[in-house]
């Protein structure tokens, strides 16, 4: 079943003619060279107002969600996990997450979360601290895939969630958003390099230059990208 | 409350409204006959006509504080005010219903119904409107317990020796121009006794409303809590959105004696003027404790988010061995709001402690000044102070400043200071809202997460209250 589908997606100054399909149960990697326009695009399906998109549409199971705020979007199910997740000062961890999931009392959150840390393999520091405040690098991104996996979201859009993580919290964050798919939810990763898709198999890998998707393959073209890199691809001969 | 609802205030300061009624009022001016005049209308004894003319002779001697705040405004006239303004009263009043119904709907539209079946649980609450106190509720309650909660104004007929004994003991005559300026026309406020060894079994608060366009307001307070009681006090202030400044110039005195504590709070919403800075109330406000006993405490705590102009330092004299002396602030300026405010904690007992907690969140056009001072007089052996200042901008036209003066008279004692700086931006909002969190509720969590030390401090009641006054100013704000 079609989850999301953008058509000739123009983004002013970004984006040019952008199309990409994504069912249930499938994993896209977005990959291309800095500035290509990858993290707009997960910016823009997730309704950053700081963008303007001057036409095309973006459905999403069906519906053209362009004129939603943020927040009904991610209502709907769509989640994207920051590439820079931002630090709220003061705000606790558990009040947000809580806040975000929306439903319960604060005592059936709480047992709710216990539970995420436990099986995400998280530390239970998570809840008392306050949000990205004085988190590490790779905290921060543990902290984005412990919101994912309070949300459950049906799309999730990892922008660069590998980037500036050592080996050992790229296993961590990489096991937790493994043990969150199914075939009912899909994912697109946004990656500059192959070494996440060695933890996350994509069904397809999708090439972004210039705004625009100028390759799309299966999960071996990140090798061939890995050995040759973008430059083959630059100018079209 | 829904979206719907915050999206509805937020258009207008709501408590901006004038209730139309019969006032009586004296012309314009202030003189030795206006103050004798205010004096003779409240029949007081001698001696308070005798503390009233003193403070004037001072005033006229003082000169206006314009140099050292960071606070620019144009001089006040103060000939161009109405010293005392207060609601006719039709016949003697039995009880608060028996109010004017236009009165009783205004307080009703403030959120303080004054009936019996929907006033507030546990909270007495003396009304005063324009100069006068209209009344207090739950006297059966207080008078039980032995607690007085009453208008100044009565004080001086039922409790004249305490009035006298304490009076401008701890905020003197000549301490300020505008305490000088208060003590002289003072016209009503709120009086509260504890006995020793009582705790108050509920809250005690009071509401101020200026109703006239032309008058100001003086109040004065007074709380004398004695040996081993306890109280917890809270004021909540508005006014109608004028396009003239009006002059806020309340003095408030605590008196705590051996192992007493008094809890005081504030939610100040003055009308603050409009975008372009027109109108708005000038806030002028000497606010101080004395922890006069062993062991004693006093706790201000206050959220500052109205007022064209806020100058307030609600401070403590240590003077108790071990008392303890707390200043937890929220000062929210937006628009083209100043506030110049903070705290002294005087140091004179051994092994006193003192915390201060200062958040300033600045947005708009606005200035929010932080000004703090920490004296450790050479006896106070082993005392101990906790400074913690934090701003929070939102956008970049706005300024907020720390000030943070430390004067310390002996080897033995401890002095921390800490302060930061944040902004509140776009990303963040951006990023809660990609959690499925409204805008409205972002600003809330974020604001509400930087003010929660001093929210912590409010009475519950008032702690909801607040967080929704701050979240709906800042709307505006960054909206």
């Amino acid at each position: 079943m079609t989850m999301l589908e953008i058509k000739n997606l123009y983004v002013k100054g970004i984006l040019k003619n952008f199309s990409l399909t994504v069912r249930a149960g499938e994993i896209h990697a977005i990959m291309g060279p800095n500035g290509a326009g990858k993290s707009t695009l997960a910016k823009v399906i997730a309704g950053d107002p700081s963008y303007e998109v001057e036409s095309g549409e973006i459905l999403f199971n069906g519906e053209n969600i362009l004129e939603l705020a943020p927040e009904d979007r991610a209502r709907l199910g769509i989640f994207m996990g920051f590439q820079y997740p931002v630090e709220i000062p003061g705000l606790n961890n558990e009040l947000f997450l809580h806040a975000a999931y929306g439903k319960g009392t604060p005592e059936e959150f709480s047992k709710l979360l216990d539970e995420t840390l436990e099986f995400m393999e998280m530390k239970p520091s998570f809840k008392e601290r306050n949000v990205n405040e004085g988190f590490s690098g790779g905290e921060k991104k543990k902290n984005e895939i412990l919101q994912m996996a309070i949300l459950k979201p049906a799309l999730a859009i990892l922008d660069e969630t590998d980037s500036g993580l050592d080996i050992d919290a790229m296993k961590v964050v990489a096991n937790g958003v493994n043990k969150l798919l199914h075939a009912k939810n899909a994912l697109i990763l946004i990656t500059h390099y192959q070494r996440l898709l060695d933890y996350i198999k994509p069904h397809f890998i999708h090439v972004v230059i210039d705004g625009t998707i100028v390759l799309s393959g299966g999960a071996q073209l990140a090798l061939e990208l890995e050995e040759r890199g973008y430059d083959w691809l630059l100018t079209p001969t | 409350m829904t979206t719907s609802e915050i999206l509805e205030e937020k258009k207008e300061y709501k408590y901006g409204f004038v209730t139309e009624i019969e006032t009586e009022s004296f012309p314009k001016g202030l003189s030795e006959e206006t103050v004798r005049a205010i004096s003779a209308k409240k029949n007081e004894p001698p001696f308070l006509l005798e503390f009233r003319l003193k403070a004037y002779a001072k005033w006229k001697e003082m000169k206006e504080p314009h140099d050292w705040a960071n606070l620019t405004y144009p001089p006040i006239d103060y000939q161009n005010i109405c010293y005392y303004s207060a609601p006719k009263k039709k016949q003697e009043l039995s009880s608060l219903e028996d109010l004017d119904p236009e009165i009783l709907k205004t307080f009703e539209r403030l959120g303080i119904p004054l009936d019996e079946q929907k006033r507030l649980a546990n909270v007495a609450v003396d009304v005063v409107f324009d100069s006068v106190s209209l009344g207090t509720t739950f006297q059966k309650t207080l008078k039980e317990a032995g607690v007085v909660l009453c208008s100044i104004s009565e004080a001086v007929h039922l409790y004249p020796e305490l009035l006298e004994k304490y009076l401008g003991t701890v905020v003197p005559i000549g301490d300020n121009f505008f305490s000088a300026l208060n003590s002289a026309v003072f016209s009503d406020g709120s009086f509260v006794y504890i006995p020793k060894g009582v705790r108050s079994p509920i809250e005690l608060s009071t509401y101020f409303r200026i109703n006239d366009k032309e008058s100001g307001q003086f109040e004065r307070t007074l709380i004398i809590a004695e040996e081993d009681s306890y109280v917890s006090y809270l004021e909540g202030c508005t006014a109608p959105a004028f396009d003239n400044n009006q002059l806020h110039a309340a003095v408030v005195e605590l008196i705590a004696l051996d192992r007493a504590e008094i809890k005081y709070s504030t939610v100040q919403n003055w009308y603050a003027g409009n975008k372009e800075g027109v109108g708005g109330i000038f806030n002028f406000v000497t606010k101080r404790g004395r922890c006069q006993g062993f062991r004693s405490k006093i706790s201000w705590t206050q959220v500052e988010a109205g007022a064209a102009i806020t100058w307030k330092y609600p401070s403590c004299i240590l003077q108790g061995d071990e008392s303890v002396g707390e200043f937890y602030s929220v000062a929210l300026t937006n628009g083209k709001m100043q506030a110049d405010t903070g705290t002294k904690m005087i140091h004179l007992g051994k092994n006193t402690k003192s915390t201060i907690v200062s958040k300033g969140i600045s947005a708009d056009q606005s200035h929010n000044t932080y000004r703090g001072l920490v004296k450790i007089g050479p006896k106070a052996i082993g005392a101990r102070n906790y400074t913690q200042c934090d701003s929070m901008l939102v956008k970049d036209e706005c300024s907020a400043n720390t000030f943070p003066y430390i004067e310390v008279a002996n080897a033995f004692a401890e002095v921390e200071h800490e302060a930061s700086t944040s902004k509140m931006n776009e990303e963040q909002l951006f990023y809660l809202q990609t959690r499925g969190i409204s805008r409205e509720n972002g600003i809330n969590l974020i604001v509400n997460g930087f003010c929660k030390e001093v929210i912590k401090e409010l009475p519950l009641e008032f702690a909801v209250e607040a967080q929704k006054l701050l979240t709906l100013k800042l709307e505006n704000s960054v909206g």
